[in-house]
């Protein structure tokens, strides 16, 4: 029998973190994050871990990676313009393979937009914030609980993959209190990189010929070897020549792509003989399970797809859905962005409809019934 | 017996990229000299740099290297001390990428006084990009992005360093190749952030724009320019318009080291907490 508390989002987060073995944070104030970087600043000097408040988010994400690359396991937490200005170092970790976990709390606006209020209007940039073609893997928790357990998995995810990992979850759920069981360890698994097991001389840390995930040597452990945002060779230095960026870039791709059956997580509710779905994730979901509820109620065949990984995105099963169900319907807390995506894979199969609200409240399950009444 | 460069470079990583003319190589052996010298365990060090001319020097010599992103070594350096405070962790950094756009990582890295050892080749230029002005391009000078000449306020790179409380600041130049020898291992062996600006020449894309007829005329400019700080101090005024100190500018002791007072810190709660249990 694990631990049982009453935690915020935020703080079950930064448990989360310790469980899968954090011992690095870099980070900066900002709304509505903040509680993630609290708690670290009081837990990671009990256990010797390192707790830094950079100067800005900038370097928050670079001292993350030089952590990491250190051979911690490492965290920074965000919110919406933090995490723009992450997006530079963000790529750097992407080319580099440097495993660590960007928690973004999302809040609602462009620029500095509702700080306090909620948002899922960044789910567009945790994929394409940085410049270039890049693998994105990124997880959308709904609840306090998830939020523990999904931060431990990102941890996991990004040590496997060799891969920074993005966890967006929204204000409300980042508040929120709720009951949840803190596992004892041994518990939830707990993943560590790949070390090399080479003699240092024959070391390549970009080395593909394995597999996609090339074994990661951590500084000073007798591995001197280069690392930098150019593209690069197997040998790690800078290569400016086709056809290897190419094959390189593509195997970045490839590591998240081709594991899609172990990345990719969702909750499927009352889908079996569902005629309409609704296609929600983060509080939006939450308020989707609600609705669907009391469509079932009514005698309205309503079923939830809730996706857990929102990046790479689920895309077979969304496809799969759109061939069984009338329609789906995509609420969330922007003016339309991951609908895109629903689309994308329905092919025009089904009707599909938006549901969108940006003043800072939640989507209420009353809305939601009312388009999935609409759709039926 | 002649020192032996090649066992700190990488195999096959030479020819650099440096114009000729360029004085980077000659602070870069200075670097190796030093390091040799010192008998540091090279699996110990990792050099830490951004983007320019000068942030290429990590990727020639057989260290933990680490290029990183525009101005941003020193704030991926914090990390790397902070995981591994008892590795040596230098920085090698140029004038824009120092100053500029990784302005705001120098000055808060000097603040914390962390174990960092920052090496800023200061060539007045952004050289890898063609010359445009930095914020140590002196003023009058002609960039392709000043090319009226410069009308912008240049940074005093000791001063700033000293003002945002480095407590190990000097000043040498490329051409004084020997003294610089004596520069370096004074910041490597301070415990603490110290930062050495080192004077460089950047004939390609702005000495040649600048009256510097040859790679040697910049040179010359060092030498006249740059007087030992114990001599400078002496001079009256009227005689140091247009010169600069060089040695070791500003030195404090005393001052904690950021992860020795962080990790102290995290001891004395730790004990704290096992008392209370």
């Amino acid at each position: 029998m694990g631990k049982i508390k009453l935690l915020q989002g935020n703080e079950a987060c930064a448990e989360g973190a310790l469980y899968a073995g954090c011992n690095f944070f870099g980070g900066y104030p900002i709304t509505p994050s903040t509680e993630v970087a609290e708690y670290l600043a009081r837990r990671l000097p009990l256990i010797g871990g390192a707790f830094l408040q950079m100067e800005d988010e900038i370097a928050a994400m670079a001292a993350v990676i030089g952590g990491a690359l250190a051979g911690c396991k490492a965290l920074t937490a965000t919110s919406g313009p933090g995490f723009s200005l992450k997006q530079e170092n963000l790529g750097f970790g992407m080319l580099t393979e440097v495993p660590c976990v960007v928690v973004n709390v999302m809040r609602g606006g462009p620029s500095t937009g509702v700080p306090t209020g909620p948002g899922q209007s960044d789910i567009m940039q945790c994929k394409w914030g940085t410049h270039g073609d890049h693998p994105v893997i990124c997880l959308t928790p709904a609840y306090v609980q998830e939020i523990f357990n999904e931060t431990v998995r990102a941890f996991n995810l990004s040590e496997k993959y060799r891969t920074p990992v993005i966890i967006a979850f929204d204000e409300i759920v980042g508040h929120m209190r709720e009951r949840i069981e803190i596992p004892d360890p041994g518990v939830l698994p707990v993943v560590n990189r790949t070390k090399p097991t080479c003699a240092p001389a024959d070391y390549l840390p970009y080395d593909d010929s394995k597999g996609d995930v090339p074994a990661m040597a951590n500084f000073f452990e007798g591995y001197r070897y280069h690392v930098t945002g150019l593209n690069h060779g197997t040998d790690g230095f800078p290569v400016n020549a086709s056809p290897r960026i190419h094959t390189d870039e593509l195997r970045l791709i490839r590591k998240v792509e081709q594991n899609r059956a172990d990345i990719i997580k969702y909750e499927e509710y009352l889908l079996e003989d569902a005629e309409v779905a609704v296609f929600a994730y983060g509080v939006s979901g939450r308020s989707a399970k609600t609705a669907v509820e009391q469509a079932r109620a009514e005698g309205i065949k309503a079923g939830l797809f809730r996706p857990l990984t929102i990046w790479p995105f689920p895309e077979d099963e969304v496809a799969a859905l759109s061939k069984r169900v009338k329609g789906i319907v995509v609420p969330e807390l922007s003016l339309g962005q991951i609908i895109f995506e629903v689309d994308r894979c329905a092919k025009g199969r089904c009707r599909i409809e938006g549901l969108y609200r940006v003043d800072g409240d939640p989507i209420t399950p009353a809305q939601i019934l009312a388009k999935v009444k609409e759709v039926k | 017996m002649a020192f032996n460069y090649d066992q700190y470079i990488r195999g096959g990583k030479l020819p650099h990229i440096w114009c000729p003319g360029c004085t980077y190589g000659i602070v870069f052996k200075s670097i190796l000299r030093v390091i040799d010298a010192m008998k540091l365990d090279r699996n110990d060090i990792a050099m830490v740099s951004g983007i320019g001319c000068a942030s290429r020097l990590p990727g020639y010599v057989d260290f933990n290297t680490l290029h990183t992103t525009h101005g941003r070594a020193l704030a991926f350096a914090t990390g790397l001390k902070m995981a591994k405070p008892d590795k040596h962790v230098m920085v090698v950094s140029g004038d824009g990428d120092a100053t500029a756009i990784g302005g705001n990582h120098f000055i808060h890295a000097c603040r914390r006084n962390i174990d960092i050892k920052v090496l800023v080749f200061n060539n007045f230029i952004y050289g890898m990009t063609g010359g445009q002005y930095s914020p140590t391009t002196p003023s009058g000078h002609l960039a392709t992005t000043m090319p009226y000449g410069n009308v912008d306020p240049s940074f005093n790179i000791p001063e700033l360093a000293k003002g945002a409380g480095a407590t190990l600041v000097a000043r040498g130049t490329a051409y004084h190749a020997a003294g610089l020898d004596r520069l370096i291992t004074d910041v490597m062996q301070h415990k603490g952030l110290g930062v050495l600006e080192i004077i460089n020449a950047c004939p390609t894309t702005h000495g040649r724009r600048n009256k510097f007829k040859s790679p040697t005329d910049m040179l010359l400019w060092m030498k006249d320019t740059f007087i030992p700080v114990a001599a400078f101090d002496k001079l009256p005024p009227e005689k140091t318009a247009g010169k600069f100190p060089m040695g070791v500018l500003y030195r404090k002791e005393g001052i904690p080291e950021y992860c020795e007072t962080y990790y102290g810190m995290a001891d004395r709660v730790k004990k704290q907490k096992e008392g209370r249990a």
